[in-house]
């Protein structure tokens, strides 16, 4: 179920590949491509923010739709 | 493009950070933002103040007044900015290290006077910058390249460090609990006195990897599993405690805060010239 409302960006650019998001995310939403993070069930996604509030390299989080 | 939040309290042409991959340092830098942000403090009358080390290094991110000082000395210089201009909101960023070894006389001075200071230790157990030698708050039997047979030494619990030498709000956060911790910064902020909020921290690249702690979200894991609650723990007994890590609020009292008291003092003596 994704969130009506949030959405799920991703900011490759910054990650470092820890897998800390993979590991606390509830719904398996996210996985490392080539050690960077990547969406890979984006329906499943239901913007809980577990990811964001703990990336220590800000390299994923959600955003009000149409925010940016 | 960033989050809000990181697009607007960091120097995105700073970022990414240089710390390593899984480093808590990154999870508490934003949780002080968000602390930040919650209170809707305005951001001109936020100063950032670190001395040296990984934890250090936040001071250069974020995007307020900020100054990064010498190894040890954040909170004296932290003091001087507070007295120029009490009306500041003036928060530490340190180590463990830079707070409790070379620091640690001005860390207990400054809870003496219960001076309005917000110190944040990114407590990780170790010195991460200078590769791995242990620190006042690495615990007894632990590893570190300058205890290579173990860690004789009881470590610091810094809260109760900070509240025995006068500090007027402590708490204990960690990487893990954001919510939490975030809390206890803003409670630390609000409250007019010394606070300091220990934030247990995860290095995996020296403290993880000397002492067998696995990976970054292994270290993470150990702390959802084995953080008790201050109020709960209060009714368990030492030996339920054993390898257990306390978190949440642990000290609250009002004292006379030392700016106000040296405002009182210019007055009597007949104000300032
Ligand atoms: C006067 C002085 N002594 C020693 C050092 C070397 N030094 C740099 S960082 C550091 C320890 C940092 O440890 P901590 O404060 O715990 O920060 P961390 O890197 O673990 O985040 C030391 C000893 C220094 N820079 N200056
Ligand atoms: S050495 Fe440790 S504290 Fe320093 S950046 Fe790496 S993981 Fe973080
Ligand atoms: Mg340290």
């Amino acid at each position: 179920m994704a969130s009506p409302t949030k959405k799920l960006c991703v900011k490759p650019e910054w990650c470092k590949g820890c897998g800390i998001c993979v590991a606390f995310c509830p719904t398996e939403t996210l996985e490392l491509k080539n050690g960077k993070i990547s969406i890979a069930k984006p329906e499943s996604c239901v913007a809980c923010g577990m990811c964001e509030m703990r990336c220590p390299d800000y390299a994923v989080y959600l955003t009000e739709e149409g925010d940016n | 493009m960033a989050s809000r939040l990181i697009d607007e309290y960091f120097r995105q042409s700073k970022l990414p950070h240089i710390w390593c991959p899984g480093c808590g340092h990154g999870i508490l830098m934003r949780d002080v933002a968000q602390a930040i942000d919650n209170l809707g403090l305005d951001k001109h009358k936020v100063v950032i103040v670190s001395g040296i080390g990984c934890s250090s290094r936040a001071a250069g991110y974020m995007d307020f007044d900020t100054i990064h000082t010498t190894h040890g000395r954040a909170i004296a210089f932290a003091t001087g900015i507070k007295l120029a201009k009490p009306e500041l909101n003036v928060i530490v960023i340190t180590g463990d290290g830079d707070a409790a070894a070379i620091g640690g006389n001005h860390l207990i001075h400054a809870c003496r006077r219960n001076i309005d200071l917000t110190v944040v230790v990114f407590n990780n157990n170790i010195y991460g910058m200078t590769g791995g030698q242990y620190s006042p708050t690495t615990p007894t039997g632990d590893f570190g390249t300058t205890a290579p047979y173990g860690n004789i030494d009881l470590s610091f619990d810094l809260p109760a460090l900070a509240q025995a030498a006068g500090a007027t709000y402590t708490g204990r956060g960690t990487a893990f609990h954001v919510p939490q911790t975030v809390k206890l910064i803003e409670n630390g902020i609000k409250n007019k006195g010394l606070s300091l909020i220990d934030c247990v921290s995860v290095c995996p690249t020296y403290y993880g990897r000397k002492n067998k702690k696995g990976s970054a979200v292994d270290m993470m894991k150990w702390q959802r599993d084995n953080a008790v609650d201050a109020k709960k723990a209060a009714s368990m007994s030492e030996e339920e405690l054993k390898g257990k890590l306390v978190i949440g609020e642990m000290y609250h009292r009002e004292k006379p805060e030392y700016t106000a008291e040296y405002q009182k003092l210019i007055e009597k003596v007949g104000g300032a010239k």
